[in-house]
Parts: structure tokens; sequence; C-alpha cells
């Protein structure tokens, strides 16, 4: 194995793991909900009464967090796509199937599940971390090796 | 919490949680197949990222397990199971293989339609399009994380 020193960011990714973590506590401690991005919004899709809003009100700060980033301080989120389109479409469709069979994502089951020391949310992370270097893998070095 | 305070403070969390993304560089997606590719140049951090939020996340995630409602009287929503079910480890599998396709997992990919990226808005579209699907033949989200 070989450290791609170049990219690696440990400072800043701490740092912003550390973020992750104040929004993921504050939202159970304000809340009373786990900040899981997936389930939020694909509770958009049978939203139940008053319901909706606030899921929105999430989103729409996501959405809104680059514009907010680059005037408040300066920074311009990078964002490099390898993939081509059917690529990006393959993986979109099994990234919404698989978060909600699987009742969650890298922030459901990552962030918040390990934080609340989940069994299911550790199994989930093992799972989808194996899944994706097996898939880079396949994709990287024996297709396109 | 009065609606109007709960919703800026979705919003803001929101906000929050996108700037994280951000700043950890988890935004985008060739850092996260840098860390998925194990036998290529390894770019290791996601692990730091991890780690920031779950030491943060593990404080606020106790300070919830003592209490019976959220700071302002919100209603607890914290997933009890405990079961390691199929749905489970096959779901995480799914979304695992899709996540090392492209890069892109749901709250990265929010993050990256709101800074303007055409790729993210097909990846989102997907992945949209992927949670109905299982929503239509498997029902819905019935358990976050």
């Amino acid at each position: 194995m070989q450290i791609d020193w170049l990219s690696f960011t440990p400072i800043p990714s701490l740092l912003g793991g550390i973020i992750l973590g104040i929004a993921a506590a504050l939202y159970v401690l304000f809340h009373g909900r786990i900040l899981g991005i997936s389930g939020i919004i694909s509770g958009l899709l049978r939203p139940k009464s008053g319901d909706r809003a606030w899921r929105m009100a999430l989103i729409l700060g996501l959405l809104t967090a680059p514009l907010l980033a680059a005037l408040f301080f300066e920074i311009r989120p990078i964002v490099e796509v390898e993939a081509d389109w059917l690529a990006v479409v393959i993986a979109g469709l099994l990234v919404g199937f698989g978060t909600q069979y699987g009742s969650g994502c890298t922030s459901g089951h990552g962030i918040c599940g390990l934080s609340r020391l989940s069994p299911r949310s550790l199994v989930a992370t093992v799972s989808f971390m194996t899944a994706g270097f097996l898939i880079v893998f396949v994709l990287r070095h024996v297709i396109g090796g | 919490m009065k609606r109007h305070f709960g919703l800026l403070s979705q919003y803001l969390i929101g906000v929050l949680f996108g700037m994280g993304l951000i700043i950890s560089g988890m935004s985008n997606p060739q850092k996260i197949l840098g860390f998925l590719d194990l036998a290529g140049t390894w770019d290791p951090s996601l692990i730091f990222v991890m780690a920031g939020a779950v030491i943060v996340g593990l404080g606020g995630f106790y300070v919830v397990s003592k209490r019976t409602e959220a700071f302002f009287g919100d209603a607890l929503h914290i997933p009890q199971r405990r079961d390691i079910s199929k749905p489970l480890i096959i779901g995480s599998l799914i979304f695992g293989a899709g996540w090392g396709m492209a890069g892109f997992c749901p709250g990265p990919a929010i993050v990256a339609l709101g800074a303007g990226h055409l790729k993210a808005l097909v990846f989102v579209l997907a992945m949209l399009a992927g949670m109905a699907l299982c929503d239509r033949f498997f029902g819905a989200y019935k358990h976050a994380v």
C-alpha cells in the first residue's frame, strides 16, 4: 500500500469531521433525530403531515452551504467526478435503492450510528465500506488496469 | 420547539453539515475514491473525518441517552432495533457499490448539487428514483437507521 501524500489532508479532514460531529450532536439534542441524510430525503417520498417543511429546511441548508462557504469563508468546494454519465446514473440508482433498503448511509449509519454504538450501524458501515473497496478495486485495477 | 425556530435550526444545521463536508474534502468524489482505492495510491483522509465526527458524536449521543426528550421538548426518534437483518446488509452492500462507482453518497451529492455540478444533479435524480423503486417494492423507510 502506498499513501497518497499529495492528496492526504489530515488537518482539514479532522476539522471538517469535528464540524460534522457537532452538527450531528446538535441535531439529536435539538430535534431528537438521527442526522441521516438518506432518510431525511427519502422521508419526502411519503411525507406525513407536518413532516415536509423540516426535511426541506435541512436539505436547503445542505444546498446553500457551498454558496455560504464561498461568501463568508472564501472556500469553494472542489467537485471532481471521474465517472461518466451512465456510471453516474447507475451509481445514483444503487445509492438510492441501497440506502433505503439498508436504512441509512454514511451519515446515519456511519457518523451517527457509530457515535451511538449501534451494532446495526457498525455492520452497515463495514458492509458499505467493503463493497466500496471491492468496486473501486474492480473498476480501477481489474477492468481499468 | 417553536415551529419557526425549529425550521431555522434545521436549516442552520444543514448549512453546518454541508460546510463540514466541504472543509473535510468529502464533497469531492475523487477524494472518496482516493480512500476506497486501497490498491492504488491511498488517501486516508476519510478516516480522520470519521474520527473527528465520531469523537464529538459520542458526546452528543451520550447526553441524549440520559434524556427522555430533546432540549426544547421535541420527542426522541432514536432507532431501537438491534437485530442484524438481511436487508441491512444487502442494502448497505448495494449502497457501497454505488458509492464506489461515482464517489457520491447522499449528503455530499446534495452539497455538490448546490455548488452547481450537473453530474451531481443527475446523480441525485437517479438516487431519488432508486429510493422510490425500493419504496415501491419493499415498502416505506420503516426504520430510520
